[in-house]
């Protein structure tokens, strides 16, 4: 499946990991969150980035606790979203990024539709699993379809109640 | 009203763009309807049982005449000549086309409409009082807060794809006609002791097959922190919903399953982090707001709408209509004119393209060019100078819009039914139309006095039948059309729901019961009473001996 990369269709260097595989020595990895949890000592020693996947059912709470407060150990998370019509990973990316100011790349996997892209842009995911002939074109129309946007959100977009506020010579509110 | 600015504008017209879209990839095969589905339903755009249904948008159930012609001109371009009023201050169309959809869409955003989120599973139009900005017992107009929330939840990234439908609905004045108890989230306003106005936070409330009335969330809630708090609702709502089974996805389930102190923890902690962050609403984006509403220009003028009703120069039927139609406006010398769509033997919230531009141009001559839609399916005429009401009286009588029904028997709240909607069970339509006829003395409805009859189809509840005075629910039986029906429900600030009364029974039975009600309301009712506060004095226990006598 193409993955995209801030928009960019790009080769996936992470090694997905079924738990029952050894852990390799070098290389990106991205494990479930009960093998981060069950082998964090071995897997924190190692150099290479580490990725966990976060099922859409798990608070973001406890992926928190699992890595001891530090999501910044963390290089990628890997949301899902099992039908389109399944948001609550919107709500896990948004508390990742805004709640617990995570860094890394959040990527969007399962059920993944061009219409939604936009959607997921906002809410702070850098990176999807698409199946598509035009990925890059799909990010490109998706992310676009909006001049602007009403509320804010976990993207750097100036909310328009903020610009209107500036062109009136008013205090803003994102202050 | 609110005006558009370059941003408002550019934002339909690009959800235009995007719509014609994924219209043509939907034609061209390249999307599957499973796919379609949720981008047309997010237009508005409804699968019905003989056509394609599209539900436009009427933002808190204001409209200027210019886009009342849109409405009427929609009509008759694209529909079989007449719209749907609905009872969340929208209209709907029943006969249109897939391929036009774009087209049709494109025609309401140059007039500054749209029919954004007017279905799915996303924060749908925000409802308010039909009277906002003119109630003489309002504390601010609710319809500021209502644009602001329609702003921050338009295309919102994080709740566009919810567990279900989530509606809201806010109120400025104590006397509740915007129905707030039985909504996913209400807001009341009011002031706290030192007279700053907030809101009253309800959660949970909602009809359809779980009746529940909403319970309080926060008793008073600023007015800058509106945005932070109802986010913070809506994360916990969007994580914890639940997605497995569609008729316990609304958000009143989670409030019943957590009880409402531990949702409300969960609300606060979700709270914490977000309340003085971007969502904040200092005075000034509410002044901002507040600036595009241009406020109506109102001339110094006397006199009360009580006044007109005693005068013994007044016509007969011209007082009949004010008494029943017309109510106090905040400014002297003006008065709220309430135009029924309920004429007898008429199906409840229809009307014709002819009829729209009826209203558009009483609307210009006679309100400021302003016009509402009410939650009971009529009509209003917000800013009309009581010396105009005999001349606008003649006009919408000839044009068969002056039933001096509002509020009374005949002014009955009903669904589309099974004569349109694919989930229906029973017809409601035709019920309805014939209570009309039933209770067509207009004399003997003012005598009866202010009663809601609500008719729904289903259990799905479009007609809020559970909040009707008399509610009337359609069922299947065996191929059957039955009817059950109900006492002592309300909407208002006392909003209750209605209890059972006798067995599921044929429409010309249910018309007698509900004939035999009314008798025994009028025979036992103390000088003065309604039947609302009889039922609630009495129970049902009267009413049911009438069900008796007649068996």
């Amino acid at each position: 499946m193409p993955l995209l990369e801030n928009g960019h269709h790009v080769a996936d260097r992470w090694t997905a990991l079924p738990d029952a595989e050894p852990v390799p020595d070098d290389g990106p990895v991205l494990v479930s969150l009960d093998r981060l949890k069950a082998e964090a000592d071995t897997l924190w020693t190692r150099s290479a980035p580490i990725g966990v996947r976060l099922p859409n059912d798990v608070p973001v709470s406890a992926l928190v606790a699992a890595v001891g407060g530090a999501l910044d150990r963390l290089s990628l998370i890997v949301l899902s979203f099992p039908a389109f019509k399944d948001g609550r990973a919107y709500t896990q990316a948004r508390q990742l990024r805004d709640t617990h100011g995570y860094q890394g790349s959040l990527r969007a996997t399962g059920d993944v539709l061009r219409d939604q892209l936009y959607f997921m842009a906002r809410c702070g995911i850098d990176a999807v699993e698409i199946d598509s002939t035009d990925p890059e074109g799909d990010w490109q129309a998706s992310v676009t379809t909006f001049g602007a946007v009403y509320q804010p959100a976990s993207d750097d977009r100036t909310p328009i109640s903020v610009q209107r506020l500036a062109a009136l010579g008013r205090k803003g509110v994102a202050a | 009203m609110y005006q558009y600015d370059a941003h408002d504008q550019a934002l339909v017209d690009q959800r235009v763009s995007e719509f014609r879209d994924q219209v043509s990839r939907r034609l061209s095969g390249a999307l599957t309807e499973d796919q379609f589905k949720p981008l047309r339903l997010m237009n508005g755009l409804y699968l019905q049982l003989h056509a394609y249904m599209l539900r436009v948008a009427i933002p808190y159930g204001t409209l200027s005449s210019h886009q009342m012609r849109v409405l009427a001109h929609i009509a008759r371009r694209y529909d079989r000549g007449y719209g749907h009023f609905t009872t969340r201050q929208n209209i709907q169309y029943n006969w249109i086309k897939l391929a036009d959809a774009p087209d049709i869409l494109a025609d309401l955003a140059a007039e500054q409409m749209h029919a954004i989120q007017t279905s799915g599973n996303c924060i749908r139009n925000v409802t308010s009082d039909p009277w906002a900005g003119v109630a003489a017992d309002e504390i601010e107009d609710p319809r500021i807060a209502a644009e602001i929330l329609r702003q921050w939840s338009t295309f919102h990234p994080e709740f566009s794809f919810l567990p279900r439908k989530f509606k809201i609905a806010i109120t400025g004045a104590p006397t509740d006609r915007a129905a707030v108890k039985v909504h996913d989230i209400g807001l009341r306003m009011h002031r706290d002791e030192r007279g700053a106005v907030g809101y009253e936070v309800i959660v949970g409330g909602g009809l359809g097959r779980t009746p529940i009335i909403g319970k309080t969330l926060r008793p008073f809630l600023p007015k800058e922190h509106l945005l932070s708090y109802l986010e913070a609702i809506m994360r916990v709502y969007n994580t914890h919903g639940r997605r497995d089974n569609m008729y316990k996805a609304r958000i009143k389930i989670l409030v019943e399953a957590l009880g409402i102190d531990e949702f409300r923890r969960q609300v606060e902690a979700e709270w914490e982090p977000l309340r003085d962050g971007a969502l904040r609403l200092p005075p000034e984006t509410y002044a901002a707001i507040t600036e595009r509403f241009a406020p109506p220009l109102y001339e110094q003028r006397t006199g009360s709408v009580a006044t007109l009703v005693r005068d013994p120069e007044t016509d007969p039927a011209l007082a009949r209509w004010v008494q029943a139609n017309v109510a106090p406006h905040k400014v002297p010398g003006y008065g709220i004119v309430n135009i029924s769509l309920k004429g007898t033997g008429q199906i409840p919230g229809d009307a014709t393209a002819s009829q729209m531009e009826l209203v558009a141009k009483m609307a210009d001559l006679y309100s400021l060019g302003e016009i509402r839609v009410t939650h009971e399916q009529n009509l209003v005429l917000p800013h009309v100078r009581l010396s105009d009401l005999p001349a606008l009286w003649r006009t919408l009588d000839a044009g068969d819009l002056a039933t001096p029904n509002v509020g009374l028997i005949s002014d009955i709240i009903a669904c589309p039914g099974l004569d349109y909607c694919s989930l229906a069970n029973a017809r409601s339509i035709p019920l309805a139309q014939a209570l009309s006829e039933r209770f067509s003395d207009m004399t003997r409805a003012q005598a009866i006095g202010p009663l809601h009859i609500n008719i729904s189809g289903c259990i799905n509840a479009c007609a809020h039948h559970h909040v009707g005075h008399i509610g009337v629910l359609g069922v299947d039986r065996k191929g059957e059309e039955l009817y059950q029906i109900t006492l002592g429900g309300r909407s208002d600030e006392a909003a209750a729901l209605g209890r059972i009364v006798g067995p599921a029974v044929p429409a010309h039975q249910a018309i007698e019961m509900i004939a035999g009600f009314v008798d025994t309301y009028l025979a036992i009712r103390h000088p003065g009473e309604l039947f609302i506060d009889t039922v609630e004095r009495l129970g049902t226990a009267p009413f049911k001996e009438t069900l008796h006598a007649a068996a």
